[in-house]
């Protein structure tokens, strides 16, 4: 990479020296100009649109919208449905993270350092969820936890009376986060696997040589070194899971009464499928404002302990 | 002993295995049995006879065809503009230092944990401000929209990794900078060029809201993903119809993933790890 030039330098310099540097700064500017407007348009200017339309009172169908300040935020804090679907996202994650991190975790170790044969076979199978468009994993799983699906034709076969599991309120939330676990598992395995390579062979080796199995060098040797990659993949597995849209609206639509309804999906209802009245953009943006500063500041909290935790452990 | 444990192990993988990939293979089964069969044999995974209506009703009177044509159109696009794209920047970003570099990067890394439900109602508006939002143009441009900073930093480092003297040769030979990037220095980026497809060939295959909320109002627009919604609101009843569909939209990305999971994985593996 070419030096960095201070303002100092800079001025010092002789003309034709300025003119090579100010072209190379045109060059780059050319080449990130692409990238730069593919995000401004659809991920920069839609954050700041989106705090200003979370101020308005909007149906989105006309172009009169009213300017309400921060109403829409005063009613969400009492609207028991918002209070509800936050309640539900935390729901998930308190439920997904830990299986997924720990089951993860565990295929991960045994599929690097415990067998050798089928490995690629058995990686392969448990990441094909991942790739799954949410709609089919949607259709899917309704049939299979359905009344007349395998699943309950397997319950019949023991004799347990048949549970509807997506559209009873005490199993529906329960039977999303064992699909969402299902779907998601192969993503984590794969970052636990990558963390697991950078664990150098030497350190197998040595703990072979001491007489330690395959449990204990994992619980004494690997484990403590892949903590500080092991952080960033649990920062991301909480941010995945507050994300989560596709399959609950997909398989439930947060029903029924409710009992699955996230942010995200209240967000869209709110917004483009309202089935009380006309929609209400500005009330969705507020809505989804308030959540996305609840996921940045729960990441950037994470990162932080995070962090901190790291260099203790340097110290 | 030792062999005891190692069986173990392999009877519970397998185990894991069987329920991970189960849904798949009653889907493919419930594809090719007809609808009473179906109905009477729902636990067994094995059709009596290969039965390819489903398949022909799907793709004709479900508009499964056009929806395949438009998740290709939709996917090849994102995929095309994104690689250009990113590889481009992550050039620049890899090789030299220029003024507002650290800035960028460090407004797309703030980016991340920003949720789509978050930004998909301004990604509308404005698409119906620029006259996009119906047709597939602005369908294409909302989903190769954002910073991708995976890519960026994939091809950063890769550029970054390349030697000097690469550069030098180039100048002596009397190329600019355009040339020397479009002829040395992006033909030796294949591996990450690979990595950079597949992964972004199976989020636009699979992505699912920007879709949705772009074409509701358009249903000849729909990709397989809301089409596949959409047709379990219209047709609950057909489910093997339902299932060919489904296998229509999901075989061809696990086809190719299956081919190309080596780069996958490894574009994954090195973003965790960066």
């Amino acid at each position: 990479m070419e030096g960095k030039t201070t303002l100092m330098e800079f001025r010092k310099m002789n003309s034709v020296k300025k003119k090579r540097i100010l072209r190379k700064n045109m060059w780059c500017w050319i080449f990130m100009l692409p990238t730069l407007l593919l995000y401004i348009l659809f991920q920069g200017y839609p954050i700041i649109t989106s705090a200003w339309y979370s101020m308005l009172d909007w149906s989105g169908m006309t172009m009169n919208a009213t300017f309400v300040g921060l109403k829409n935020f005063k009613e969400l804090l009492g609207d028991p449905l918002f209070r509800n679907s936050v309640a539900n996202s935390v729901k998930y994650m308190v439920l997904s993270v830990p299986i997924q991190l720990i089951l993860s975790l565990v295929i991960a170790y045994i599929l690097t350092s415990i067998i050798k044969k089928g490995a690629t076979v058995f990686r392969t199978m448990y990441f094909i969820p991942v790739i799954t468009t949410a709609s089919i994993v949607g259709i899917i799983m309704i049939f299979i936890f359905g009344g007349t699906g395998p699943i309950n034709q397997a319950l019949a076969l023991l004799g347990i009376d048949t549970i509807n599991f997506l559209g009873d309120e005490k199993t529906a939330l329960f039977t999303v986060v064992l699909i969402g676990i299902w779907k998601d598992l192969g993503t984590y395995m794969i970052y636990w696997i990558a963390a697991l390579q950078s664990v150098s062979q030497d350190v197998y080796e040595a703990a072979k040589i001491d007489g330690a199995g395959k449990f204990r060098t994992f619980t004494d040797v690997v484990f403590p070194l892949i903590l500080p990659i092991g952080g960033v993949i649990a920062v991301l597995c909480v941010i995945g899971s507050l994300k989560v849209f596709d399959i609950v609206q997909t398989m439930t639509n947060g029903g029924p009464y409710f009992a699955t309804d996230v942010v995200a999906t209240f967000v869209y209802r709110t917004a483009y499928s309202s089935t009380t009245g006309s929609p209400r953009l500005g009330y969705a943006s507020a809505a989804a404002l308030l959540f996305g500063l609840m996921v940045v500041t729960i990441g950037v909290v994470l990162n932080f302990a995070k962090n901190h935790f790291n260099k203790k452990r340097n110290v | 002993m030792k062999k005891v444990g190692k069986t173990i192990i392999y009877l519970l993988l397998a185990a894991v295995a069987f329920v991970w990939v189960y849904p798949f293979i009653w889907m493919i089964t419930a594809s090719l049995k007809t609808q009473n069969e179906f109905f009477a044999s729902g636990l067994s995974l094995i059709p009596k006879s290969l039965n390819f209506d489903n398949y022909v009703r799907a793709w004709n009177n479900a508009n499964f065809g056009v929806y395949f044509k438009n998740s290709i159109i939709v996917t090849v696009s994102v995929v095309v503009i994104v690689l250009l794209a990113t590889s481009a920047a992550g050039y620049v970003m890899g090789r030299y230092m220029f003024v507002g570099k650290k800035l960028i990067m460090g407004i797309f890394m703030a980016s991340i944990t920003i949720p789509l439900v978050f930004t998909v109602i301004p990604i509308y508006e404005l698409l119906k401000e620029m006259g996009l939002e119906s047709n597939l143009l602005g369908l294409i441009l909302a989903e190769a929209g954002g910073g991708h900073v995976i890519f960026l930093m994939l091809f950063s480092s890769f550029y970054g990794g390349l030697p000097k003297e690469l550069e030098e040769a180039a100048t002596i030979d009397g190329s600019g900078f355009m040339k020397t990037y479009s002829s040395i220095m992006f033909p030796l980026a294949k591996p990450i060029m690979a990595t950079v497809v597949i992964m972004q060939f199976i989020w636009t295959w699979n992505s699912f809201l920007l879709p949705l909320i772009v074409t509701l109002s358009k249903p000849e627009l729909r990709t397989l993903a809301v089409g596949l919604y959409a047709l379990r609101g219209e047709n609950v009843v057909d489910w093997t119809g339902i299932a060919a569909g489904a296998c229509i939209a999901v075989l061809p990305i696990i086809i190719i993933f299956v081919c190309l999971q080596k780069y996958f994985v490894d574009g994954v593996a090195g973003a965790v790890k960066s």
